[in-house]
């Protein structure tokens, strides 16, 4: 059994605003039935102020879905369209004091919905949003657009994540390729350490660089790396020098740095900026290769 | 109203036996020997499995006691059937299966057929039921085993394995049945039949979980799955789990005594259940082949609303069902038996099984079928497609979501 919150169960167990709304001036209909959850909003907007003063759902869906639903109606009420805009599927969640993962789909399609009738209020066709992406799942019809949105708003990182939040991937599995393609791009973009470009530069052969003793060669190596340290930290990771061995630095990439997607380009990164400092050629290893390379 | 909980999932798990238990208990104490020992400890024990084993046989209905191999589940049961039969006929390499079968079986002929063996999953038509002229065009010279289940976990329906099994060896085919849901429920006599190999699960008829058997054959080319001592006959080694075998035995005695009983009265309070339910609440309908099915078990599609959602609120009400939803198993599509089935999606994400046991009562269902019409009603009162007094007209087109 699913371990629900007190707050959806209660919400479950008695749905606020739930059933047709009379005067709903925009309705937003998402979901599908073929994944066995679907949602009608039904919001009553006040035309001069853009207030939404009375809001109802009917849902097709689990206990997480109708909660989902009832929370949603709960949080809009006495906004206007643009606050409204703003609540996102985590606040959703919030509200009910979490969901399991595998249910945060159902927060996503309440704010799916959101859009769909706040679009559908001011006579904009909401679908458009959505043709723009390619079909990725195709079990579940979701679209690369929705899978990059969700995935940059709740920092995920494994395909497993994706299919619990938005469904995409949970069903034949010939999409987890494109799903990974999705991951990668967006971790690239959110990652702030440095990445070598494109096309790595060949590493510099300065000339007249100035020929470092050892020890002011280790400490430059040092003082380098400890001013790229800061920014790995903002990404939860981490960097330790463990050996330095001729030409061959060794690190450990620590925290959220390991297994990275983006772990390989770091390393490059950081190996670049290393190169200009020491004006000479230098590899940078993961540690686990002490040892190894010669 | 009474409160006391109503247990309608016996064919996910079954209550063990009070009989079962106490049978049990010595083993877990004062009988404690390795049955393999040269010593009066072991000695006991070992008689007491000797024992269980007979009780088995008798269920079964086996020609030899030697036939019946214990196991720690039906899982187990079913993947050592599947992979002798592939390890000792290297010249065959198609496994002829079902689209319904239990996990235990689709999942490892997913993984077989990745590894180069060729997978026959047989279809099934609206009420469940195999297609005997297809079945036998799929037999051939290369067919290493047959694996159907006698009957379906979800729906109760019974498929003819006897029948089944002839075909299979005038193929030189071996032929397996799941028979997990089957025994102990209905009437079984194997050595009537052409079937090789059965599985069976101690926790399905009283006995504890985490106890099967293997039920094989004599003179069927077999391969054991654990290798190791010479614990039954070398067929599948590891230390005996004496107690729940024990339990095993006592269940299945238990349960030979109470075939006709399961036959004839939990029968009757299962039509009963049914009948209230579809009597009181419109639009649903049992799935499965419902004149051949199982006796203890109903699976009722109701339609528009979510099979989750319903089990939540028979919680509420201190009913215990299952579904074949998608939210129940946290998969995301609605059970691989209902789709085979062709139930639409409106009707299948709304299934409920209920399966009953012994132990249930009349009042127990006068219960139930007061119980789901309140519960049907109210979440269909939240179902966008359905309107004040029943589904919207054309309810597919009426809300037709983006997405959809
Ligand atoms: C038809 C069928 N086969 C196999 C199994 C698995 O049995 P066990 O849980 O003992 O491994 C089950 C039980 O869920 C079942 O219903």
């Amino acid at each position: 059994m699913w371990d629900y919150s007190e707050k959806v169960r209660e919400h479950f167990f008695n749905p606020r605003n739930a059933g047709l709304l009379d005067g709903a001036n925009g309705i937003g209909d998402v979901g599908s039935i073929k994944c066995g959850d679907a949602l009608r909003l039904m919001l009553k907007v006040d035309p001069d102020s853009e207030k939404i003063v009375d809001a109802s759902f009917q849902t097709f869906g689990c206990g997480s879905a109708i909660a989902s639903s009832s929370a949603l109606t709960e949080i809009v009420k006495g906004m206007t369209l643009d606050e409204a805009l703003k609540v996102s599927n985590q606040d959703i969640a919030d509200y009910l004091d979490g969901l399991p993962p595998e249910k945060m789909h159902c927060s996503v399609m309440g704010r799916e919905a959101l859009q769909a009738a706040v679009a559908n209020y001011r006579g904009e066709a909401w679908k458009d949003d959505h043709e723009e992406g390619a079909l990725i799942c195709k079990c579940f019809a979701i679209d690369a657009v929705l899978i990059e949105e969700v995935v940059r708003a709740n920092s995920l990182t494994t395909v497993e994540q994706v299919a619990h939040f938005t469904k995409a991937g949970g069903g034949c599995a010939s999409c987890h390729e494109g799903i990974e393609e999705i991951l990668a791009r967006v971790s690239k973009e959110a990652c702030t350490a440095p990445t070598a470009a494109t096309k790595p530069l060949p590493p510099a052969t300065p000339a007249a660089a100035p020929k470092l003793t050892n020890f002011q060669r280790i400490r430059k190596i040092e003082e380098t790396v400890e001013a790229i340290r800061p920014m790995l930290q903002r990404d939860h990771g981490d960097i330790e020098i463990v050996e330095i061995d001729g030409k061959n630095i060794y690190v450990n990439l620590k925290g959220a740095c390991v297994g990275c997607m983006m772990e390989a380009a770091t390393l490059n990164g950081i190996q670049t900026k290393l190169v200009e400092a020491l004006g000479e050629f230098v590899r940078l290893l993961p540690a686990a290769m002490l040892g190894k390379a010669h | 109203m009474n409160d006391v909980p109503i247990y309608l999932d016996n064919n996910a798990t079954t209550a063990c036996d009070p009989a079962v238990v106490s049978a049990m208990l010595p083993f877990f104490t004062e009988q404690f020997g390795n049955p393999s020992s040269m010593h009066s400890f072991g000695n006991k024990v070992g008689f007491a499995l000797k024992e269980a084993r007979a009780k088995v046989q008798a269920l079964l209905g086996a020609e030899h006691d030697s036939e019946i191999v214990f196991t720690s589940c039906g899982t187990e049961s079913d993947s050592t059937a599947i992979l002798s039969a592939l390890r000792a006929q290297p010249e065959r390499n198609q496994i002829i299966t079902t689209a319904v079968e239990h996990p235990a079986i689709l999942t490892l002929c997913e993984y077989l057929e990745k590894e180069g063996y060729a997978i026959t999953r047989l279809g099934v038509d609206k009420r469940g039921r195999l297609d005997m002229n297809e079945y036998k065009a799929a037999l051939g010279p290369r067919t290493a085993i047959v694996s159907a289940m006698w009957a379906n976990n979800e729906s109760g329906t019974i498929f003819p394995v006897e029948q089944m099994a002839e075909l299979a060896h005038a193929a030189g085919a071996q032929f397996h049945t799941d028979a997990v849901q089957a025994v102990g429920k209905i009437a079984i006599d194997l050595k009537k039949t052409k079937i090789d190999m059965v599985s069976l699960s101690g926790h399905k008829l009283h006995a504890p979980k985490g106890v099967g058997v293997l039920y094989l054959r004599r003179g069927t080319r077999y391969r054991p799955l654990l290798r190791g001592g010479h614990q039954e006959r070398g067929r599948r080694a590891g230390t005996e789990n004496a107690a729940s075998i024990v339990g095993l035995g006592v269940a299945c005695e238990q349960a030979l005594q109470h075939m006709v009983y399961e036959n004839t009265e939990v029968k009757r309070l299962r039509d009963k259940l049914e009948a209230g339910i579809l009597a009181a609440v419109p639009r649903c309908f049992p799935t499965g082949d419902v004149m051949n099915r199982l006796p203890n078990t109903s699976n009722i599609a109701f339609e528009f609303i979510e099979g989750e959602a319903i089990l939540l609120l028979l919680n509420k009400a201190g009913i215990a069902a299952s579904s074949g939803s998608a939210c129940t198993s946290g998969s995301l599509e609605p059970s691989h038996v209902m789709r085979a089935m062709g139930i639409p999606y409106t009707a299948a994400h709304g299934t409920t099984r209920f399966s009953l046991s012994r132990y249930n009562t009349e009042a127990e269902m006068d219960r139930v079928i007061a119980a789901v019409p309140p519960i049907i009603a109210q979440l269909r009162k939240l179902s966008p497609y359905w309107g004040e007094i029943g589904p919207t007209e054309h309810p597919e087109e009426a809300f037709a979501p983006a997405y959809a």
